[in-house]
């Protein structure tokens, strides 16, 4: 018997989300959200405080119960534990960083090293060279944006199809999401990517696809191009305006 | 000052086994969140078995090797048990502190019934090595060998937990799911397996616990864990939730304490200072000395 891995056709969406609802607690927060992930390009996901963006995240990492269906390159990861998920080949990038601060930067990137994948080490130093330097630093000790970087790092270090990103620039100053974004540009390449971002501004540099969420329902899905031309309608669901 | 080292290495030896028998406990919450109320049972169950091996294992005839062998067997059977609880009893229980209390609570006194069942209420005293009962002169004191035994195999078990956490990959995961397991499983880590090492390290120091305790109390009895479990508490929240270092020393701070104040001041009043110790660290340090503020 032979087996043979089927790669995904890049004109397939490779993370599908059908009627997909999640309850924290009491409170439901997602209401049947479906939206597709186009292969190889940046969907942000946007949306006021607490409308579920990272509820969606977290839901697709199996970190939350949820109901209804989300797929991955054809592989349905409602019920699968979040280990398994991230071995498909997803990597997660947290709202508030999480690293691991009592580790040094390296213990970091150590722990997302993963079983028969080669680490890309001299990507993600070439990327962040400050990380390099900073080695033997424990992370609790490191600055916002050095935080970042590493969390960025930990989820660059393994070459994932799939990259979900909550927040980046979240308490940055502007320098440091400038190099930010420049490296996350320069890094992200041909990887699909979901950034869940509140600058405006920062995911329209970066994405081609937008999904507005509203009181845990998507209210708008198309091209970003689309959403920043209609400063009425980027108005109403993101009560931003733009110039 | 012959008395006061005399007391000062008893109170490490004792230090020894506190910390022996709080470490898994310290390292089981702060990974699991889990008040493994049974812990005790498992330092019982390593002095049992060390007494079975001593007693019936005449086919060894040095009883310097025999304790060794005891001592392995002990680590082994604790090593097994603490997984075994994990894997059977507590992973159904993860999140639900009530039923985890209930089980545990539950379990330490089905435990401690099984041994008095087995072997008696009455205190089973370990046939000894004749040099555990000889002196060394430290300074001048005569401080029996058992007592520098203990402390020799306690201190090794801190060396070597040390070098578990900080050389190996199961030991960075342990570290990180301290700290966040979410996140250790979104790297793509089955933190669950760590669970139950986890257990099953706590359950083997508590083991080598138990050996060390039943020399160093004159015997074993079914209770005896359980009695020293209310101790290895007080150490852990003394030292901080889920820090090694920390559970050293409060290993250190909770027996030397006992010590001194049970012999220079009053018999008794030793576990009074310790309670005391407890509510000082508390209202000045709420997380323990060496302990993490929670998120």
């Amino acid at each position: 018997m032979t087996m043979s891995m089927t790669l995904p056709d890049p004109s397939e969406p490779l993370l599908v989300y059908e009627d997909l609802n999640v309850w924290r607690g009491e409170a439901h927060v997602l209401h049947g959200v479906s939206f597709t992930v186009p292969t190889g390009r940046v969907t942000a996901l946007l949306g006021r405080n607490g409308v579920g963006k990272t509820t969606t995240l977290l839901a697709t990492l199996g970190l939350l119960p949820a109901g209804g269906r989300v797929s991955f390159a054809g592989t349905d990861l409602i019920g699968l534990p979040t280990h398994m998920i991230a071995r498909l080949g997803i990597g997660y990038v947290p709202e508030d960083r999480e690293v691991f601060s009592g580790l040094t930067v390296e213990e970091n990137l150590r722990l997302a090293e993963r079983q028969g994948e080669k680490p890309r080490y001299h990507l993600v130093f070439e990327l962040f060279p400050d990380l390099a330097l900073r080695r033997r630093q424990t992370a609790g000790t490191l600055s916002g944006g050095q935080q970042q970087m590493l969390s960025l790092a930990r989820a660059l270090l393994n070459p994932n199809r799939l990259l979900l990103i909550d927040e980046p620039t979240k308490g940055l100053a502007p320098i440091v999401v400038e190099n930010l974004i420049e490296a996350l540009s320069k890094a992200v390449g041909e990887t699909t990517v979901v950034l869940v971002e509140q600058n405006l501004g920062v995911a329209a540099e970066v994405a081609e696809q937008a999904v507005v969420l509203d009181e845990g329902r998507v209210v708008f899905s198309g091209p970003m191009r689309q959403l920043v031309a209609d400063s009425d309608l980027a108005g109403r669901l993101l009560g931003v305006s733009i110039r | 000052m012959t008395t006061f080292i005399l007391i000062t290495v008893t109170g490490l030896g004792l230090a020894g086994l506190y910390f022996l028998l709080a470490s898994g406990l310290s390292l089981i919450f702060g990974l699991m969140h889990v008040l493994n109320l049974a812990h005790g049972a498992l330092f019982g169950l390593g002095g049992y078995t060390a007494w079975l091996v001593m007693d019936r294992l005449s086919v060894v005839h040095d009883p310097g090797l025999r304790f060794v062998i005891a001592l392995l067997v002990a680590a082994a059977v604790g090593f097994g048990a603490g997984g075994v609880m994990e894997r059977a009893l507590i992973r159904r229980l993860y999140g639900r502190l009530v039923d985890q209390v209930l089980l545990t609570v539950g379990l330490g006194l089905a435990l401690v019934a099984l041994f008095g069942g087995l072997w008696g209420y009455d205190p089973l005293v370990l046939d000894q090595p004749r040099w555990f009962g000889e002196v060394t002169h430290v300074l001048g004191a005569r401080i029996p060998n058992s007592r520098l035994l203990i402390l020799l195999v306690a201190l090794a078990s801190f060396g070597g937990l040390l070098l578990f956490l900080d050389r190996t990959r199961h030991g960075l995961v342990i570290r990180a799911g301290v700290e966040n397991p979410n996140m250790v499983r979104a790297l793509g880590i089955d933190v669950e397996r760590s669970f139950t090492l986890v257990f099953a390290v706590g359950g083997m120091l508590a083991a080598i616990g138990g050996t060390l305790g039943a020399v160093f109390f004159n015997g074993i009895s079914p209770a005896l864990g359980t009695n020293q479990l209310v101790f290895a508490f007080i150490v852990v929240v003394i030292g901080g939730m889920g820090s090694v270092a920390g559970t050293a020393l409060g290993a250190l701070l909770v027996a030397l304490t006992q010590q001194y104040v049970n012999f220079y001041a009053a018999t008794g009043l030793g576990d009074v200072a310790v309670v005391f110790l407890l509510a000082l660290v508390l209202m000045i340090r709420p997380q323990g000395l060496l302990g993490k503020v929670a998120p």
